[in-house]
């Protein structure tokens, strides 16, 4: 924004002397060093020492082979690796189905908790309450509902759904939607609350006008609401497509990537090959060739929905 | 019931008006006007899925709640007869004390440093125009797209390097790294909202940059340093990795790795994994309640728009 204040003005009044400590110059610089060092020294580093070791082979556990790997890595994970594939796929399908169930669902509950009605405040309270719910909760409440002794599982199978004795977390047929549905159990409010804050900054004349005019409530909804929306819906999908891609927080404490590795999203399979396998060369190119991934991805989409372009 | 149902939220002015704007409406005559076309919705239509909403809400929540009050072997599905036994055992043999403690140390650490620093930094962004503003922000948006969890191994070689693993300072560090950036853009975003007219009239009463800042400014952005203040500490309270991979000591380790450590026992013994799980959920429900109203004010004040 255009208004940014260069600097204070220079008040020949003796009190006005007191501004001396910085200059308007380097005053900006000092404040936002804090900030740059510590992002240069735990962001900027470690990730061109990412870049750096993905042309490596490096492993502590076999120093013998160690040393410059050219882009051997890279061949090997788009030609020979077993794992990548599948893993990139189902992060891609992981994605995809929370962001737009998500979506969904938070845009269905925002407006539904943006009218007016009685019971409103708490309404609100109780259904984004998941939102600050952490992976490793919601996985642990969801292993007791999930289990199938004691789970919520067992009385669905009393009323005929399901059968008794299995856990939908530990069949490969159904592992998927389980972990779908507990994620977003804590995913969805997080939409409903960005989503409920752009709808009350819609002018209420709008809706008049267009009542006056008769417009029914659905064309409202696509004329009106789902326009303004726009920028938020593009960013916060972005954002949380990100997030979801590389969060491995829930499913590496619900499912632990299995049963027989059908849940094993990208990062937790780099998280596998560096901490536990200790092939540091290896993950840092898996890393690098995501990280590649979700920036050109990033790119599409901000191109495709137009982000920032004047709504209609 | 019916002055509630009138009430409403005030929609925050266009960008120009400093988000310290009251979360209660403008009153009921505008209330009215704003929502006239919606308010003929049929009841039937809010109630009915909030109603479905509530009930995939809750019934985890209570579920959790079952298990951790009600005695082991226990199959009731009321919480009736009580027992603090499974509190009692993850808190002393557990070690749930201990990790409540790191875990709030970390938490309070984490929003005092993200929200000092990101509120230097924003205010660089929001008031100054400098050489490097443009690569500073285009840095802050790239980092959003870099995976902490696939840093881990050269974070843990620098903290390593620093001597810092098993202290709880790498994960204070860690954290607030990644809180950063977006703390710092939704701190700018609001000090923009911010006229700079309010500023200048205080340096022009004699006020140095700082104690202008301080009187004039800072009451404004309450709201919006509650909710970025409140997302830093959840996030360090909720987040698992960077502990469980810098902090090995049983002593040092924090609330998400104890359940963890719960969920991968041999047999899960559900009832202490159900008590355990209450209390990593008690602060942030505490957090959550306190800033619930603010949330929503706290991000349409320009927060999304940047």
């Amino acid at each position: 924004m255009a208004t940014a204040v260069t600097k204070p003005p220079r008040a020949a009044t003796a009190r006005g002397r007191r501004r001396t400590g910085a200059t308007p110059r380097r005053l900006p610089y000092l404040l936002i060093a804090p900030a740059a060092l510590l992002m240069l020294g735990f962001i900027a580093y470690p990730v061109l020492s990412v870049f750096y070791y993905s042309l490596q082979h490096y492993n502590p556990t076999k120093p013998w082979r160690n040393g410059f790997a050219g882009l051997d890595n890279f061949t090997k994970i788009f030609t020979d690796d077993p794992h990548f594939w599948g893993t990139l796929s189902f992060s891609l399908k992981w994605v995809v189905v929370e962001v737009s169930l998500q979506l969904l669902l938070g845009l269905a509950l925002a407006l539904v908790v943006n009218q007016t009605f009685a019971g409103r405040a708490l309404g609100r309270a109780l259904v984004f309450s998941p939102w600050a719910v952490s992976g490793v909760l919601t996985s642990a409440i969801w292993v007791l509902l999930y289990n199938s002794q004691t789970g919520i599982t067992r009385y669905l199978a009393d009323l005929g759904l399901g059968e008794y004795g299995t856990s939908p977390l530990s069949d490969t047929g159904t592992v998927f939607w389980a972990a779908i549905v507990a994620d977003l159990w804590r995913g969805v409010p997080f939409f409903a609350i960005l989503i409920l804050a752009d709808l009350q900054s819609i002018p209420g004349d709008l809706y008049e006008a267009a009542e006056v005019d008769g417009a029914s409530r659905l064309r409202q909804f696509f004329h009106i609401t789902l326009p303004h929306l726009r920028d938020a819906i593009v960013l916060s999908t972005l954002l949380r497509a990100v997030w979801e891609f590389n969060n491995v927080d829930l499913l590496y404490t619900l499912t632990g990537g299995g049963p027989a590795g059908v849940t094993t999203t990208l990062p937790l399979y780099v998280a596998e090959t560096s901490v536990d396998a200790h092939n540091f060369g290896y993950a840092s190119a898996l890393t690098t060739v995501a990280f590649v991934i979700l920036l050109f991805c990033s790119i599409v989409y901000l191109r495709l929905s137009k982000f920032g372009g004047d709504s209609k | 019931m019916t002055a509630a149902a009138t009430r409403t939220r005030t929609a925050p002015a266009d960008g120009a008006a400093p988000p310290a704007a009251p979360p209660e409406g403008p009153g009921p005559t505008a209330a009215r006007k704003r929502h006239r076309a919606w308010d003929e919705v049929p009841r039937w239509q809010i109630y009915l899925p909030l109603g479905v909403y509530l009930v995939f809400t809750l019934v985890p929540f209570y579920w959790i709640l079952l298990f951790a009050v009600r005695p082991a072997g226990s199959t009731s599905l009321l919480p009736w007869p009580m027992t603090t036994a499974h509190f009692e055992k993850v808190w002393t043999e557990r070690s749930f004390g201990v990790f409540f403690q790191n875990s709030l140390l970390i938490g309070i650490a984490v929003l005092v440093s993200t929200t000092v620093v990101a509120l230097a930094g924003g205010y660089a962004l929001a008031r100054f125009d400098f050489r490097i503003k443009k690569g500073f922000m285009l840095a802050l948006l790239c980092s959003q797209f870099v995976p902490g969890a696939l840093l881990l191994v050269p974070l843990f070689q620098i903290f390593a390097e620093l001597r810092m693993i098993n202290s709880l300072g790498s994960v204070i560090i860690a954290e607030t790294v990644f809180q950063l950036p977006l703390s710092m853009i939704l701190i700018s975003g609001f000090i923009r909202n911010v006229p700079p007219s309010l500023e200048e009239a205080a340096w022009v009463d004699g006020c140095s940059r700082f104690t202008a800042f301080r009187i004039v400014v800072l009451p404004l952005l309450r709201p919006g340093l509650v909710a970025v203040g409140s997302f830093a500490f959840v996030h360090a309270w909720n987040h698992f990795l960077f502990a469980l991979m810098f902090l090995s000591s049983q002593s040092k380790q924090t609330i998400p790795v104890g359940l963890n450590t719960l969920m991968g026992a041999d047999s899960v013994d559900l009832g202490a994994l159900a008590a355990g799980g209450v209390i990593a959920a008690v602060p942030v429900v505490i957090v959550f309640a306190f800033i619930q109203k603010w949330l929503v004010t706290g991000f349409s004040a320009g927060a999304v728009k940047g």
